[in-house]
């Protein structure tokens, strides 16, 4: 243990579901030297009043995100295709239910 | 590939309120002011826990135990989301717990009074954590997205806080003379620093240039100084404990309170390090962190020796 630097321990990003069906969405981090310890943290950080029924915890560095000088090109292609919504299309006058 | 201007872009989503993000391009002293506003913040909620726990074995009620152990359970985890919202500014916890030991950090002022009754309690919910929600809730708009975030969260645990310590002082105000007494003698000395939490007058207040510009500070020390003074006057009224401040009035002109001037000279004793509890409050922590090492280690070794297993 000598050789065992004294550190914070590696971060985990948590993610909080709020009710069983909904979306798990990012709350922030904690610090754990393993997942059982990081786990613990995670509960005692974000949850202390109801805040969900489901954890999940990843490691920061296993994060990839996309790069925000890219944005622009990258999430473009989708824009100039009106037809992929359903405001695209004329529907013949006096049909119900659609 | 073309060249992206990525201060225009930066300046852009701060005319827009779009918040930024941590990894979008910021200007060098933007993240400079954050890590420092946020670590300073998250030191003060770490800090802000030793007064209130000078009185955890000494509640007078199991109740009122339960619900001290609580709150302040919650200013732990305060300071955690904000530490958290600092590291997405590429700087470390450890780094940043050294530059408070080393004194290069700050943390609020409010910390370094003692708490010296239990109607301190009542004060310090009722007035430091009132104080501080005036200024987190202008901060929930802050700019930059994890702080903002962290303040959402923060925000709505804190209401808690302030009407558990309005509770105490209410009821102590409805018993007995000594009680009585007791209350007003918190009032007296926590109303100034109270005061004191929102920083110098918007005239001599040297960091706020660059901070309004860059919207990570929405409202002046000034304005939220005044809302909190506004909405706190009638909260002692109702319970009859009196402002210590001979020159408070109702100004009907501007629907607002006017206030006696605040001796800033204590300010700066305490900032400088000579308040009644700066060398306790940080020995303390230096204690609790360097008794913890061990138990860092000890996790870190036993992580070290199950991933050589799996990978053996
Ligand atoms: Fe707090
Ligand atoms: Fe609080």
């Amino acid at each position: 243990m000598e050789n065992v630097k004294d550190t914070q321990w590696p971060i985990w990003e948590v993610f909080i579901q709020s009710q069983p069906g909904t979306p798990y969405k990012h709350a922030g981090s904690v610090h754990g030297s393993d997942k059982e310890i990081a786990m613990q943290n995670a509960r005692d950080t974000y949850f202390r009043r109801n805040e969900g029924t489901s954890i999940w915890l990843v490691p920061t560095d296993c994060i990839i995100a996309s790069n925000p000088d890219d944005a622009e090109m990258f999430f473009d292609p989708s824009n100039d295709k009106a037809y992929r919504h359903p405001t695209f299309y004329t529907m013949p006058e006096g049909a119900l239910n659609i | 590939m073309e060249h992206i201007d990525h201060l225009k872009v930066f300046e852009t989503k701060i005319e827009q309120d779009i918040n930024i993000e941590a990894k979008d391009w910021m200007p060098d002293d933007y993240r400079k002011h954050l890590i420092r506003q946020i670590s300073q913040h998250a030191h003060s909620e770490v800090i802000g826990m030793q007064p209130e726990g000078n009185w955890i074995t000494r509640a007078p009620s199991l109740r009122a135990k339960k619900i001290l152990l609580a709150k302040i359970q919650d200013e732990g985890g305060h300071g955690l989301y904000l530490y958290s919202a600092a590291e997405t500014l590429g700087i470390g916890r450890d780094e940043l717990i050294q530059q408070l030991h080393d004194g290069k950090a700050k943390y609020s002022n409010i910390f370094n009074y003692p708490s010296l009754t239990w109607a301190d309690i009542g004060a310090i919910g009722w007035l430091v954590d009132g104080a501080a929600i005036v200024n987190q809730v202008s901060l929930q708009r802050t700019s930059y997205g994890p702080y903002s975030r962290a303040m959402v969260r923060i925000c709505k645990e804190e209401s808690f806080h302030q009407r558990q310590g309005y509770e105490i002082m209410a009821k102590m105000m409805a018993g007995t003379a000594a009680q009585r007494e007791m209350a007003q003698d918190a009032m007296n000395r926590w109303w100034w620093p109270a005061l004191m939490m929102f920083g110098p007058h918007d005239t001599d207040s040297p960091h706020t240039g660059n901070a309004v510009k860059w919207k990570i500070k929405r409202q002046s020390n000034d304005t939220l100084r005044q809302k909190f003074i506004d909405k706190t006057v009638q909260q002692a009224e109702v319970i009859g404990l009196t402002i210590p401040d001979p020159d408070l009035k109702w100004n009907e002109e501007k629907k607002s309170y006017d206030h006696g001037e605040i001796n800033w000279n204590e300010f700066r004793e305490v900032i400088n390090g000579n308040g009644p509890c700066n060398r306790q409050r940080m020995s303390n922590h230096i204690k609790a962190h360097e008794e913890g090492e061990w138990v860092r280690k000890a996790a870190s070794a036993y992580s070290n020796k199950q991933k050589l297993r799996v990978s053996q």
